[in-house]
């Protein structure tokens, strides 16, 4: 079962969105991740889906996207190079010597504190899946995680490529 | 332009789409529609009994015409019963148009009287929707809900409208448009012309060629261009029971339905083809049986619209996402241009074999003096039709009877509810059958199960002079569960049988018909010319017939498509 990104350009409008996630449900396919927001065409929606399937469930999915009325575009981004990033916020409660534990581990992921009490940080992170949890991961050995958002995947394919409505 | 209100453009869209008859059944979300439509007389509307039987009324007219049923209901509880008839016509393709009423947009989310999300409801069971909330949108969202209904792969749309969207007070510019595009909607029509060679190529080359066509062959000139094909190649023909009357039943190149309950000469052949060539079909698990077993050395050749039926559960080989008929005629135009023939003699040992299967005449019956046959009875009145009427089934062994054995010329003769199985569905079908034909014969064969599920509808007939023929097979029981609980439960019948059926022959007269009854072989012709030659009448026949009686042959579950039983004590 392997791990597929696709991009969609659906209209953006009220329905469109739950017939994309009942058909998900309906069908019995599984959804990881999805994040959705209007694209600089304010009558479209830009859509990055997570999901994991059979080559001949993909394939499937894939056909009954294109299939809803509301879709305009789909791709799968992982069918060729392609670009994914994730963001995520982590609070992370720390005191004393913590403090400059998480403060390294957040120089070595590359992230940023945005915000910060005496008791804790709340840490920025852009990346892929794996890097999001590494730092979960290393943030935990030395700290009490209270918190964790992850945006979703965004994906974009490489190159000249490129899904246009 | 011309100023309107919400609820007169409802109407005039309808007048200028064509539309000509609407079911339905009113409520307080619609009232305005209802009064619009009272001061108009263009647009007839039929009122059923219940809004279930207006959704299949509209289906049996799209499914004998092929034109797009328009269904108008109110919200809440009308606009849920609909939805068993929009899953009948979503699983088998029909195009349709219902208009549902909805609480005033300021009231939508607050659990207003009636109110139901009725697009939520039926997203699953539709092609699309569009819940409406400019007034001025409403011409366009119709002539979109009829475009999309009827191209492609056709299927149901709702349109949902507030009341206040219909305000009578209200006017707006109205303009129905002549065409509409959706940038996100575009069917592929023509078949890529590579496919199209490729697939007539391993057609020509096959030894054990079947043509194997469904739902998707139904209309357009689609089963002319099977039969000049079929001609050409000389290769046996199937059809699915969706697809029955797209060859014609008495055809010597036919081989009867396959599948679940298909003839052993169909499944057999498509067992051991070398290469299947399906127009319209999709591969459903009632025709399919074990997929790991399914038809071992067969190349498929798969010609649809809906890329999504392509490989979904059978892979194809050959896959063509087209029109048929656009696909049918580039092919016989190759034929023809670059005379291309089969070799024969592969085709007279492949027909050797088949006739083989067919001597061992698996729809053979045993009559008695004593109880009537099913089989025999649509024998009859096969015989009692000339083989030429509109046939409406519902759903149980009557069905599969019906589709066993009475052959069907014409397609758009046979109608039933092949993919969801609705019991219910064929007196409201026979219904708008009937309302569109009236000079024409239109048979509903039923059991004295389903025919309760909408027997209500009785009273539309008397209001509208549907004067239908209603064959009720009667052996006090569901006798398709009952089947089933002999071959699989080991005989426990579960809730599938009652001694509490009424008396249909009082029940027809309470509703203002004929009811007639049969209970011996020997009254069953008379009793059946007497039904048809009272030709303004509906009449209700209620036939006892043998309650033991199986329907065979039947595929053995988990068998490939050549395992079958063939009676109560023979399998292959
Ligand atoms: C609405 C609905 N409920 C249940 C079923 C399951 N079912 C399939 S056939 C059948 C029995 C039908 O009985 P009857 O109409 O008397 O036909 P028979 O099989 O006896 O000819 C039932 C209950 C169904 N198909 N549709
Ligand atoms: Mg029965």
């Amino acid at each position: 079962m392997s791990r597929t990104v696709i991009s969609l350009i659906i209209e953006n409008e009220s329905g469109a969105t739950s017939r994309i996630v009942g058909l998900f449900s309906q069908r019995g396919y599984n959804i990881e991740s999805l994040t959705v927001a209007a694209t600089q065409d304010s009558s479209l929606s830009r859509m990055t889906l997570v999901t994991r399937g059979e080559p001949r469930v993909i394939e499937q999915i894939m056909k009954q996207l294109n299939k809803l009325i509301n879709v305009l575009r789909v791709s799968e981004l992982t069918a060729s190079d392609y670009i994914e990033q994730e963001i995520s916020l982590v609070k992370v409660a720390c005191i004393g010597s913590k403090r400059d534990e998480v403060c390294r581990l957040v120089d070595i992921f590359n992230a940023k504190i945005i915000d910060a009490t005496p008791k804790m940080y709340t840490v920025r992170l852009f990346g892929d899946g794996n890097k999001l949890d590494a730092f979960v991961k290393q943030v935990e050995q030395t700290s009490e995680i209270i918190e964790v958002v992850r945006s979703g995947v965004i994906g974009i394919s490489r190159g000249e490529k490129a899904l246009r409505a | 332009m011309e100023m309107l209100s919400g609820a007169e453009m409802v109407i005039r869209s309808l007048q200028d789409q064509g539309v000509e008859r609407i079911y339905g059944y009113p409520g307080g979300s619609v009232l305005d529609i209802y009064d619009a439509l009272f001061q108009q007389s263009s647009i007839e509307h039929v009122l059923v009994r219940h809004e279930q039987a207006a959704v299949h009324m509209a289906d049996g007219y799209s499914r004998a015409t092929g034109e797009v049923g328009t269904v108008l209901v109110t919200s809440g509880p009308g606009a849920t019963n609909c939805i068993t008839g929009i899953a009948t016509a979503y699983m088998d393709s029909i195009p349709m148009v219902l208009i549902s009423g909805q609480v005033p947009t300021t009231m939508i989310g607050e659990d207003a009287f009636q109110e139901t999300d009725m697009i939520g409801v039926s997203r699953p069971v539709v092609k699309h929707s569009f819940l409406c909330k400019n007034v001025e949108d409403l011409p366009t969202i119709i002539k979109k809900a009829y475009y999309i209904a009827s191209t492609g792969r056709p299927g149901p749309v709702v349109v949902d409208i507030p009341k206040d969207i219909m305000n009578p007070a209200l006017k707006f510019p109205y303009e129905y448009p002549t065409s509409v595009s959706l940038r996100s909607y575009n069917p592929t029509q023509q078949g890529h012309k590579k496919q199209i060679r490729k697939a007539l190529k391993t057609l020509i080359e096959a030894k054990r060629p079947i043509i194997y066509a469904g739902g998707g062959a139904v209309w357009n000139d689609t089963p002319a261009l099977i039969k000049q094909l079929a001609t050409h190649i000389g290769c046996p023909v199937t059809n699915t029971l969706m697809g029955l009357g797209v060859f014609p039943g008495t055809d010597e190149q036919f081989v009867g339905m396959l599948g679940m309950h298909g003839t052993l000469e169909a499944n057999k052949s498509m067992h051991f083809s070398d290469v299947i060539f399906a127009i319209g079909v999709r591969f459903d698990d009632r025709t399919t049986n074990n997929l790991e077993k399914y038809c071992p050395n067969s190349t498929i050749i798969h010609i649809d619209i809906d890329p999504t039926s392509i490989s979904k559960t059978v892979n194809a080989d050959i896959p063509i996402v087209g029109y048929a008929h656009n696909v049918l005629t580039a092919m016989l135009e190759m034929i023809n241009d670059e005379n291309l023939q089969n070799n024969k003699a592969d085709i007279e040992t492949w027909w050797k074999q088949i006739n083989e299967w067919r001597d061992k005449k698996c729809l053979g019956y045993e009559t008695s003096e004593e109880s009537l046959k099913p089989q025999q009875v649509v024998e009859a009145m096969y015989k009692a039709t000339n083989g030429d009427a509109y046939v409406c089934s519902d759903v149980g062994q009557h069905q599969m009877f019906a589709a066993l054995y009475y052959p069907f010329d014409k397609p758009g003769r046979w109608i039933n509810s092949g993919g969801l199985g609705t019991m219910g569905f064929g007196l409201p079908a026979a219904m708008g059958v009937q309302m569109e034909f009236p000079d024409s014969t239109v048979v509903c064969i039923t059991g004295d199960g389903s025919i309760q599920m909408n027997i209500q509808e009785l009273s539309t007939c008397l209001q509208y002079d549907l004067p239908i023929k209603i064959i009720i097979l009667n052996n006090h029981a569901l006798g398709m569960v009952k089947q089933w609980q002999d071959m699989v439960y080991k005989g426990r019948h579960s809730h599938s049988y009652w001694d509490s059926v009424p008396d249909f022959v009082k029940l027809a007269e309470a509703y203002g018909h004929v009811g007639i009854k049969v209970d011996k072989p020997a009254e069953l012709e008379g009793a059946l010319e007497r039904c048809f030659s009272l030709k303004d009448k509906l009449v209700v026949m209620d036939i006892a017939v043998d309650e033991l009686e199986h329907v065979y042959p039947m595929l053995v579950k988990y068998g490939a498509m050549n395992e079958m039983y063939l009676s109560k004590t023979e399998r292959t």
